[in-house]
């Protein structure tokens, strides 16, 4: 009877806990099935509000960048001759960017510069368009620009952002030789040619100088392709090579077909101009290194309008060292000369300057630097200060 | 003569042949193809908390604006197709990831005017086996590629929130 007894209670606990047992494998079951549902929900939910987030982007902008770059320089120069002291302070630069990408092969590019600030009748500054065009991807790194774009040459002319180099103020090598910044209206085809390997080929506007009014520097004949003189073009090549991280190798020439575009002064006409620029920009790991020369080979029928200006050189040398990605700093040796075809006119320059970059962030710079220049009849001596930025 | 010279260079613009669409060097499967060439992945995706788009910014060098990122994972490697833009326009970048280091970094999609010498061998082998260091910085120095400095910035950018994101889902 006992055992009787013990039997029913065990069957009686088996029949429970196996009821218990379902019932708990059903509500896991009903619970797994419900955080499926919920997961679902959720991945439902944050689609949509990626989505959302993003329709914002659906529209033409979405393919319009925007961004641009900055430098104020305070300079204080003391000069031997002191009508010539610099002591002043300059936003120098304000330049912004626009672009637009019309589809995967047609885009378009354009900077847009005030410099000193105020322009105007009588003002220091001027507003400029330096670069305007329609860019066409026509085959795998292959392309043509049509439009005002920045002449392929030196190491400045087409990167100039002022968290980029180091100075205060650009090279004046860079400044007086290639001219820095010069940009022309015309067309471009550009592209790589092998790994690291790549070429740009243009057929542009050309120097255009005043000579009845004694320009003769390469740098007064800019046009700026503003109602630019285009009777007689100029023709530039650059190969570039970029095939190892930290080292580029870069050679530009470019041939003026006539320096005054047709202009008869007195007996001097017919002035062609070829400028040769090589330079190297090397940096591995902390070490860096620019260095460049340039020169003109100017028609000979210059020198009557100021002795010598039939060659036009220069080149410069900048060792700098990284001590974190912060903190860097750097040396720089200058040498230029605008009537380098006579010996007999002093005209050489010479310019050493040494300074310091702190970087706030990548794209932003405090600068420093001393510098001293040894000009024709004069020394001048100083500093500069500045901050630059990009985005 | 000047005449014979702008048809030169014209018929020059015009020789390179039929145009190709766009820069695309990998689509996204066959970089997971090569990313795992042993089997199908698994798929998951990391959520942006807040401290992890406070991180972004200091990797990536600005805040994401998703709410989570996808990526692709098999046998402790993950793989991690993600968007930055350079100067302009964004670069697609691939980056694999395996005991913490990279793999390989691949560029699927190059849309900016300049710098494209970023999708070379030469400068994409730097950034194997690099690591990342107090999760801020990569073990090594990558050297860049002058004129290309922004893009060059937006691929090692890339790698380091790549290293970083391959550590989220193994907390």
């Amino acid at each position: 009877m006992e055992l009787n007894r013990t039997a029913i209670a065990a069957a009686v606990a088996a029949t429970v806990l196996a009821n218990v047992a379902n019932a708990t494998q059903d509500e896991i079951q009903a619970l797994k099935q419900q955080l499926e549902q919920q997961q679902a929900q959720l991945d439902a939910l944050t689609d949509a509000l990626e989505s959302n987030r993003n329709s914002g982007s659906d529209g033409w902008w979405a393919d319009t960048s925007f961004g641009g770059y900055a430098e104020l320089h305070y300079n204080n120069i003391n000069s031997q001759q002191s009508s010539k002291d610099t002591v002043e302070l300059d936003l120098h630069r304000f330049v912004l960017f626009f672009g637009h990408r019309f589809n995967d092969k047609v885009s378009f590019f354009s900077e847009l510069e005030v410099e000193h600030t105020v322009a105007g009748e009588g003002k220091n500054g001027e507003v400029e368009v330096e670069q305007a065009f329609i860019k066409y991807q026509y085959a795998d790194n292959h392309s043509a620009k049509a439009g005002v774009f920045l002449v392929p040459v030196g190491i400045l002319n087409e990167v100039h952002e002022p968290d980029t180099f180091y100075g205060v103020e650009r090279n004046n090598v860079e400044k007086n030789i290639i001219p820095t910044t010069w940009w022309e209206g015309g067309v471009m085809a550009s592209g790589e040619m092998f790994t690291g390997v790549s070429y740009d080929a243009s057929v542009s506007s050309g120097l255009y100088l005043d000579a009845a009014d004694g320009d003769f520097k390469v740098r007064d004949g800019r046009q700026k392709a503003s109602e630019a003189n285009a009777t007689d073009m100029a023709y530039t090549a650059r190969i570039v090579w970029n095939g190892m991280p930290g080292v580029q190798v870069g050679f530009t020439g470019q041939y003026n077909t006539d320096l005054l575009q047709g202009d008869v002064v007195g007996s001097v006409k017919d002035v062609d101009a070829l400028l040769l620029e090589t330079h190297v920009d090397l940096r591995k790991g902390p070490i860096g290194l620019r260095a460049l020369y340039a020169t003109w080979d100017i028609d000979s029928a210059l020198d009557d309008i100021a002795a010598g200006a039939s060659e036009q050189t220069g080149w410069y040398v900048e060792p700098s060292y990284k001590f974190s990605e912060k903190v860097g700093v750097f040396a720089r040796y200058s040498q230029w000369d605008n009537q380098a075809a006579d010996d007999d006119v002093d005209s050489n320059y010479e310019q050493m300057d040494v300074g310091i970059n702190y970087w706030l962030v990548d794209t932003v710079a405090l600068k420093a630097d001393v510098q001293k220049t040894n000009e024709p009849g004069n020394t001048k001596e100083g500093f500069n200060l500045g901050i630059g930025w990009s985005f | 003569m000047k005449f014979f010279k702008l048809i030169l260079v014209t018929y020059l613009l015009c020789w390179a042949g039929p145009g190709l669409p766009e820069q695309v060097y990998h689509t996204k499967d066959s970089f997971l193809a090569m990313a795992f060439p042993g089997g199908q992945p698994n798929t998951g995706v990391v959520w942006l908390t807040s401290q992890r788009k406070l991180d972004a910014e200091e990797l990536l060098g600005h805040s994401p604006s998703e709410l989570r990122i996808r990526y692709w994972s098999l046998n402790g490697r993950s793989a991690w197709i993600l968007d930055k833009i350079g100067k302009e326009q964004p670069i697609t970048i691939g980056v694999i990831v395996e005991d913490a280091k990279v793999e390989g970094v691949e560029i699927l999609v190059y849309r900016e005017s300049r710098g494209g010498e970023v999708r070379h061998d030469f400068f994409k082998k730097q950034f194997e086996g690099a690591q990342l260091i107090d999760n801020i910085d990569l073990d090594r120095n990558i050297d860049g590629i002058s004129g290309a400095t922004l893009s060059v910035n937006a691929v090692t950018n890339v790698t380091k929130w790549a290293l970083y994101l391959h550590k989220q889902i193994l907390e």
